[in-house]
């Protein structure tokens, strides 16, 4: 059985919880980013382009056993850092149990400045867009 | 003249940790710090003399207009303008340029006509122009920009050539790289081929001393934000017959002499082109930024800002894998890099977090981006409150960052 949305949540809080400093969770999240696949060309296309980034983000969403999955890339690797760990959360649940998550973790792990507007590096946008997926995808569930 | 130790007290603002380390501010390309003069000139405003001005007869509203028609005046001796009602106040740079787009540009521009940009522009010395050209049928042309960073003034004169540009728009210094662009021989060019020409001074006017009549220029634009004052205060300079033959931007208040529903006859310069309440508070505290100036000594400013980059240049060059955007020759204290294998945005977001602000991106300036085949840079900017120990940290830290990104 595989983890809840919450039960991700609480896994990525307590991992964050090792660190007692900051340059030791950015290079943490460096390491995320590394190591998140990525995204194959033909994937980076106009359309799955996150607007609003600083650094260019694509986002690519399909239905699979009706669970929607979410694959992503960045050009700036704390983004894929901060990506990589929304997809850990959210990836692989049905549209409706993402589109009612409420991602407390991001708060919880310090990383909440991401999500300020002024930031402007897609974390917000990205998860906005991963919502109108769900959304999207929800009717077809 | 004072230690930098005190000029820095002026500045409140630069007394203070960010995320546990002391505030190293290289972002003075954005926007510039204020000192307490400045401050205090806005706090006494709203204190003491806080009144709508020109139309009020009581003490308060003399008080506010007299504060207010001064800091027009000392634009007019900071430019050396012939008169300070040719001292336009706007909102800032942006306001200033689309001033022009939308009066002399819908005025004078017609079918076929040419304006030129540079391909160093701010996004907010392009936009406004392609919109009127959009509108006359008149075409937006660019002026090319070497590998250096330094304008291809060669092509600039070819463009000039069949005098059919109406208007060139550059910028006296880009705020993306820091070249400073050869004006004089751009406005003598732009005038014997018939064309008017306007400056744009928003990253100019805090590192240099500007004279818009020894230059001839027909238009110049500046922010009070890049120079020590206020936000929502800009200038528009223009000359006097140019000024006059354009037509009223926005109907309101204070721009008219007289409203009747037959017929609505206009206010003089400046006021014809400043309807509604201005900024007052801003525009008066805005003042306190050329006492300011003032009483630093003579030469110094410049002198500073060219010793920390020079200083700065010298010490990032020696960052394996760091390429500097933009060499002109001439250039103020800005400072646009990459470092191979990393994004600007990863570098910003972690000298945040040693305290120090740069600014990461396409510095609004996209074409520019564009021209390098670039993402963004990023851009270090000084100011004559920076010193040699920030620069030096600043280069320890972005080492810190590196060997964490890589
Ligand atoms: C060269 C240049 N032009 C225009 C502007 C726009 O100034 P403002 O946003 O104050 O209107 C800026 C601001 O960054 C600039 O650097």
């Amino acid at each position: 059985m595989a983890l809840s949305i919450n039960d991700t949540q609480e896994e990525l809080i307590e991992e964050f919880g090792l660190f007692d400093d900051w340059a030791d969770k950015y290079e943490y999240l460096i390491d995320l980013g590394k190591k998140l696949p990525g995204l194959s060309d033909e994937f980076k296309t106009e359309e799955n382009v996150i607007k609003g980034c600083q650094s260019r983000v694509w986002l690519h969403a399909f239905m699979q056993d009706g669970k929607l999955i979410f694959q992503a890339d960045s050009e700036a690797v704390i983004v894929k850092g901060l990506i990589s760990m929304l997809i850990r959360v959210l990836s692989g649940h049905s549209p409706a149990d993402i589109m009612k998550a409420d991602l407390y973790f991001i708060d919880r792990i310090g990383m909440s400045q991401h999500l300020a507007q002024t930031r402007s590096n897609g974390l917000l946008s990205m998860v906005k867009q991963m919502k109108n997926y769900a959304l999207a995808y929800s009717s077809q569930a | 003249m004072a230690s930098i130790e005190q000029i820095r007290k002026d500045f409140p603002v630069l007394d203070q940790q960010v995320n546990g380390s002391p505030l190293i501010y290289f972002d003075n390309a954005a926007t510039t710090q204020k000192p307490k003069l400045v401050l205090d000139a806005l706090n006494k405003y709203y204190s003491e003399d806080n009144a709508n001005i020109h139309r009020g007869i009581h003490a308060l509203a003399e008080r506010a207009t007299a504060a207010f028609e001064l800091t027009r005046k000392k634009i007019q001796l900071f430019l050396h303008a012939a008169s300070s009602d040719q001292i336009i106040f706007t909102s800032g740079t942006t306001a200033s340029i689309n001033l022009v787009a939308q009066t002399f540009g819908r005025a004078n521009f017609e079918a076929g006509d040419k304006i030129l940009v540079s391909n160093l522009e701010h996004h907010s010395n392009i936009v406004p122009w392609q919109m009127i050209a959009l509108e006359k049928g008149a075409e937006v042309l660019v002026i090319p920009v070497l590998d250096s960073g330094v304008l291809d003034l060669d092509a600039y004169q070819k463009l000039l050539q069949e005098n059919t540009v109406k208007l060139v728009a550059v910028n006296h210094v880009s705020n993306a790289i820091g070249t400073i662009n050869p004006i004089q021989e751009m406005i003598a060019l732009a005038h014997a081929h018939g064309a008017k020409i306007l400056i744009d001074g928003a990253q100019s006017v805090a590192h240099m001393e500007m004279d818009v009549q020894r230059f001839d220029m027909d238009f110049f634009a500046f922010s009070a934000h890049k120079l020590f004052g206020p936000t929502g205060v800009g200038v528009l300079y223009g000359k006097r017959d140019l000024l006059e033959s354009m037509p009223p931007y926005q109907g309101g208040g204070e721009m008219i002499k007289e409203v009747s529903f037959t017929g609505t006859t206009y206010n003089e310069l400046p006021y014809k082109f400043e309807a509604g309440t201005p900024n007052i508070a801003d525009v008066i505290a805005f003042s306190a930024s050329f006492d300011y100036l003032n009483s630093l000594e003579k030469g110094w400013v410049e002198e500073q800002e060219n010793a920390l980059l020079s200083y700065a240049t010298e010490q990032l060059s020696q960052i394996e894998g760091l390429k500097i955007i933009g060499t002109a020759p001439n250039k103020i204290a800005v400072i646009s890099f990459l470092i191979e294998g990393t994004h600007p945005q990863d570098i910003g977001v972690l000298l945040d977090k040693f305290g120090i602000a740069i600014r990461t991106g396409h510095h609004c300036a996209q074409p520019l981006m564009q021209r390098f085949d670039i993402p963004g840079t990023c851009r270090a900017s000084f100011s004559f409150y920076n010193t040699k120990e920030e620069i030096d940290r600043f280069v320890a830290c972005l080492k810190r960052v590196v060997t964490m990104l890589l």
